[in-house]
């Protein structure tokens, strides 16, 4: 007798799932442009985003609300497509690419550029993407004791992230008088970004997404274990190396347009993992998808909660996302 | 003429500045049974690890049909060997359909997905195996034995020409422990495969081999088939036991028996 699918091994399922986010980050989305202190019709907005009026809802949704909505997708699409990858190829649940100090890495690197050279602000997204590689690196040269340890790794990151921690502060310390551009990079926050910072992060979100789609099935088999995965022919090392690459690179290009963006990575991909299992092929999109959903509305209620003050999103991810990392500690 | 399929020449293997392996030769012949046992520590393991090319060796080469493993890629070698490992330990919430499906990842290219010859080396598989009635199962939800036996057919699945196995019997009961072994024989008479495996259990060495390949002080010590083995003191000299030998009238096979340590 052969027993049927559950359901959450059920590709339907997983495939109406990926169709709900689809259909909660348009919701996202309308939300985040009707709500604030100039309250618009959800019929204007695609109006206004249409034809130029020249009327205040256009000012307001194109120069402000519609770039950063869309800047909050793209940025936790990225965030929660890095955890994902991480917790894969570190073979942790707990790897995100904030609690292991990649995301400090890439800050560490964007501030100095930042505060000590201004004048090549431009090299932002790739100093933080070297600082992100080399953070990666330490943690892999810390915890490698034949093979990977998963209990290392976590130690190893919190280390290497207290490490460019210390290296953020004494560069504020160092450059107190310059700090003001930093200190809200330290917080992870979107508010005042509008669209050159869309574009900066647009071809990062569109390549990583392509990249991880492509080679899913890779980290499908990598999870099953290194001697596993290369007794079926998979080339182990290049595997792993392409995918902290590509984790590395998509947490780069958010701290370095947002700033340090914490539990993003650690909540999204875990929740997806609850609900469709760890198939890859299916979790990625899932990931990326509920990852801008959060996102925006974390955005959407920071930036409206107590209004006419803004809390950085940071802060509410934080709330949010600390109490999460302590349920699945706890699970563990 | 011998048709040597699997060749070790001279290899050594050093882990954290320890000679484990010391200047190892073996020829493995096309379509026969191989066991390899030894004391613990022994490094029968280490070098069963260092055939499948997941350890690297200091010293030495390992040829498959003439070629070195470790100049090859993993995917040409895949094709050809494939291995079943000590303790797969993995909790995978994937299906057993889908697991035995990653058996086929070395004859795919990422844009191509499974073909009909997939499909039915993935049935033929299970089947062999008898893990077809599992095959909507998640794999953690499966018995040792079950366990063992779908990671067979994955393993088959490369339709490999030869089979590493690290210990295949661990932890399941004796039942199961004959139920696997009677299997990988099966593998050898109706599909020609090589089968070279790490035995802890004399006897099934014994009674499931061709030849015996026994592991001490960093080389081998003896090789050759059941009688050649335990008729000389072999076992007495390496495992340090009182040993007795008898002989199971319906196979004419030697059984052993350990009395006591020397």
């Amino acid at each position: 007798m052969e027993e049927s699918l559950s359901l959450k091994d059920r590709k339907g399922f997983k495939i109406g799932f990926i169709i709900f986010l689809t259909i909660l980050l348009f919701i996202a989305f309308l939300v985040g442009n009707i709500k604030g202190t100039l309250q618009v019709e959800a019929k204007r907005i695609f109006e206004v985003i249409m034809t130029d009026d020249g009327s205040p809802e256009r000012m307001v949704i194109w120069n402000i609300r519609l770039p950063r909505m869309i800047l909050a997708a793209l940025v936790g699409a990225n965030l929660a497509l890095s955890g994902a990858i991480l917790q894969g190829v570190m073979k942790n649940p707990l790897a995100d690419p904030s609690i292991i100090g990649i995301s400090s890495g890439a800050g560490l690197l964007g501030i100095v550029v930042l505060v000590v050279f201004p004048q090549y602000i431009g090299l932002v997204p790739i100093a933080a993407f070297v600082g992100a590689m080399v953070a990666a690196f330490l943690i892999y040269i810390l915890s490698w004791k034949g093979g990977i340890q998963t209990t290392r790794i976590i130690l190893a990151g919190v280390a290497v992230s207290a490490l460019f921690g210390a290296g953020i502060s004494g560069i504020l310390v160092f450059y107190s008088d310059r700090v003001h551009g930093a200190l809200t990079f330290m917080n992870g926050s979107l508010s005042s970004r509008s669209w050159p910072e869309v574009w900066t992060i647009l071809p990062y979100t569109i390549i990583g997404f392509i990249l991880v789609n492509i080679f899913s099935e890779k980290l499908n088999i990598l999870i099953l274990g290194d001697d596993v995965a290369r007794g079926v022919g998979l080339n182990v090392e290049a595997t792993r190396l392409g995918f902290t690459a590509l984790a590395a690179f998509l947490a780069a290009s958010a701290v370095s347009v947002v700033g340090l963006l914490g539990f993003v990575g650690l909540i999204v991909p875990h929740s997806i993992r609850l609900i469709i299992g760890n198939d890859y092929k299916y979790m990625f999109p899932a990931t990326a998808l509920l990852g801008s959903v959060l996102l925006m509305f974390s955005d959407t209620f920071a930036r409206t909660f107590l209004s006419p003050t803004e809390i950085p999103v940071g802060i509410v991810m934080a709330v949010v996302g600390a109490p999460f990392f302590l349920f699945l500690l706890r699970r563990e | 003429m011998k048709d040597i399929i699997l060749e070790v020449k001279d290899l050594s293997v050093n882990y954290k500045n320890k000679n484990i392996l010391d200047g190892i030769n073996l020829e493995i012949e096309k379509g026969k049974i191989y066991s390899i046992i030894g004391p613990n520590g022994c490094g029968k393991t280490t070098l069963i690890r260092m055939m499948s090319k997941s350890l690297k060796p200091k010293r030495g080469r390992v040829l498959l049909h003439g070629d070195d493993i470790f100049e090859m890629k993993s995917k040409d070698i895949a094709k050809r060997m494939a291995i079943l490992n000590q303790n797969n330990t993995t909790i995978s919430d994937i299906t057993v359909r889908k697991l035995v499906q990653y058996g086929r990842y070395s004859y795919k290219n990422w844009w191509s997905g499974l073909d009909k010859e997939d499909e039915d080396i993935i049935e033929w598989a299970m089947e062999k195996t008898f893990v077809t009635s599992l095959k909507n199962r998640r794999i953690d939800t499966l018995s040792g034995g079950e366990r063992q036996r779908v990671w067979l057919a994955m393993s088959i699945a490369q339709k490999p020409e030869i089979l590493l196995l690290d210990e295949p019997t661990t932890y399941l009961d004796i039942c199961h422990q004959l139920e696997i072994l009677e299997l990988v024989t099966k593998l050898n008479k109706e599909e020609g495969i090589t089968i070279i495996m790490v035995l802890h259990d004399i006897n099934h060495a014994v009674g499931y081999s061709d030849e015996i390949i026994v592991i001490n002080n960093k080389n081998i010590y003896a090789k050759g088939d059941s009688w050649s083995i335990l008729e000389t003191k072999v076992i007495e000299e390496v495992f340090n036991v009182k040993t007795q030998t008898m002989i199971d009238k319906e196979t004419n096979k030697p059984i052993f028996y350990a009395k006591k340590v020397i």
